[in-house]
């Protein structure tokens, strides 16, 4: 009965979005001439090489224009990753001895993922530090330091990231954030108004306050990725 | 023209392929692999439409991160679907919420 | 054949967001085990994502990205697709994988309390 149910619901959904997407064409020009500007889009688009010098337009609508909204998602994670070290937390007893969770690894693997971690870790600032001329930024540099260091913790069986350097890094990264907000609040009554000077297209130091907030988001979401996942490797297994 | 349709096509048919496989199988740890190849077929589909910060996204958060999250919580819960559970009383608490060993 | 060919492509790219859409909803209505669920929740965000990205494309058009490339191809006449939906779904990738994280600690929480993560054996609500 309740199958019966479900299915009549998820024909219901088939047809409502079938029917739905039958009137948004596939691949139909809907910004109109970018520089008449009569969509948001065509603005973003025609202001964005001469206002700001940025050459990826993505990254200054994150960064600049819903600055913001980047803000508010930078302290979701932030709340992802406290929530899920409050709920797995396990008091640790006197005499209750560590075990390790993980089996050690070949003598290829760990001879490997040393070799390779650095590589991973100079490519995951290349593409955080270069976000505003490429495609990346912070995110995405972030996830892949993160996965450098997940690849050391499976290698090695008590591999250690210092729990103390994590929550320093992420402090100073999230107040580095609001900081550069509030300076821009108080030098020119906007919050994360661009007021560093914008220099020419296509230049690394271009773009004003964009790299500056890029970089400091890379580095919090790697600090927070990674202390999510020595969260998750480290639970002490009850049986 | 016409080779991006073709790619689209089979594309499309194994993505489906690959979320029917991930619901449908009882074997958690194959499913959970379904979901990877899901994301990795999504990246693929980001790219294709001019999308490559998505691309990124997607790829380095959703094939590897997920994954191994997954996998961390298949190996503290059950690995199969269909796992009865052995007869065991739930745990008693006493007054100041530690467990109690039966 | 132009109008064919959009038409598949569009039929592949619309069909495959709907089909996830459709296939997660159902893991998460009908499947009893927690994990199974929480991959039914992962699958829905996939499909949406991939809905967003096919509504902001724009046939013929160019990443939105000004390299030095990209300023020859404005220059000739080119168009570049919509960087909006772009923007709305890296967001949206990243809160999705934070939600799948604390989903996932609150069933390693529930299995360790109950010895079973099947919804249908959890039934002493006492506490």
């Amino acid at each position: 009965m309740k199958k019966l149910l479900v299915i009549l619901l998820l024909a219901v959904v088939a047809y409502s979005l079938g029917t739905a997407l039958m009137s948004v064409k596939f691949g139909e020009n809907r910004l109109g001439k970018v520089q008449d500007e009569e969509t948001v889009s065509a603005f973003y688009l025609n202001n964005t090489p001469e206002k700001l010098s940025v050459a990826n337009v993505v990254t200054a609508i994150v960064v600049n224009y819903r600055g913001f909204d980047t803000l508010g998602e930078v302290s979701v994670l932030f709340l992802a990753a406290m929530g899920l070290g409050s709920i797995l937390y396990h008091r640790h007893k006197e005499g209750e001895e560590e075990e390790a969770i993980l089996k050690p690894s070949s003598q290829l693997v760990q001879a490997g993922s040393k070799l390779i971690f650095p590589a991973i870790l100079v490519l995951g600032a290349y593409v955080f530090i270069h976000g505003h001329l490429t495609p990346g930024g912070g995110f995405q540099g972030g996830a892949i330091i993160a996965t450098g260091f997940l690849l050391m913790m499976m290698a090695y069986k008590d591999y250690k990231v210092s729990h103390k350097v994590l929550t320093w890094v992420e402090s100073i990264a999230g107040v580095t954030f609001a900081g550069i907000g509030m300076w821009g609040l108080i030098v020119s009554q906007s919050f994360l108004e661009n007021t560093l000077p914008i220099g020419t297209l296509n230049n690394l130091f271009s773009g004003g306050i964009i790299p500056i907030i890029y970089v400091a988001v890379g580095f919090k979401v790697a600090a927070e990725l990674t202390g999510v996942l020595d969260t998750l490797l480290n639970i002490k297994d009850k049986h | 023209m016409m080779f991006n349709v073709i790619v689209i096509l089979v594309l499309a048919v194994i993505l489906l392929a690959a979320a029917v496989y991930a619901v449908a199988q009882k074997d958690l740890l194959y499913a959970v692999l379904a979901t990877g190849v899901i994301s990795l077929i999504l990246s693929v589909f980001f790219f294709i439409m001019q999308a490559p910060d998505v691309a990124l996204t997607e790829a380095a958060i959703g094939i590897a991160l997920t994954t191994i999250i997954f996998i961390i919580t298949i190996r503290n819960t059950s690995r199969r679907e269909d796992e009865v559970p052995v007869e065991h009383e739930p745990d008693r608490v006493d007054k100041e919420s530690k467990i109690i060993k039966q | 054949m132009n109008l064919d060919t959009n038409l598949l492509m569009s039929i592949g790219v619309y069909g495959s967001a709907i089909g996830l859409i459709l296939i997660g909803l159902y893991a998460v209505l009908i499947k009893k085990h927690l994990t199974k669920i929480v991959i039914g929740l992962s699958i829905i965000d996939a499909g949406i994502h991939l809905l967003f990205i096919a509504i902001g494309y724009i046939s013929g058009g160019t990443a939105p990205i000004f390299s030095p490339a990209g300023e020859k191809i404005v220059a000739n006449g080119g168009i570049m697709v919509d960087p909006v939906p772009q923007a709305l779904v890296l967001t949206a990738i990243v809160i999705g994988f934070a939600v799948t994280a604390v989903a996932l600690s609150l069933v390693i929480r529930l299995y360790r309390h109950h010895h079973t993560a099947r919804i249908d054996q959890i039934k002493s609500l006492k506490w």
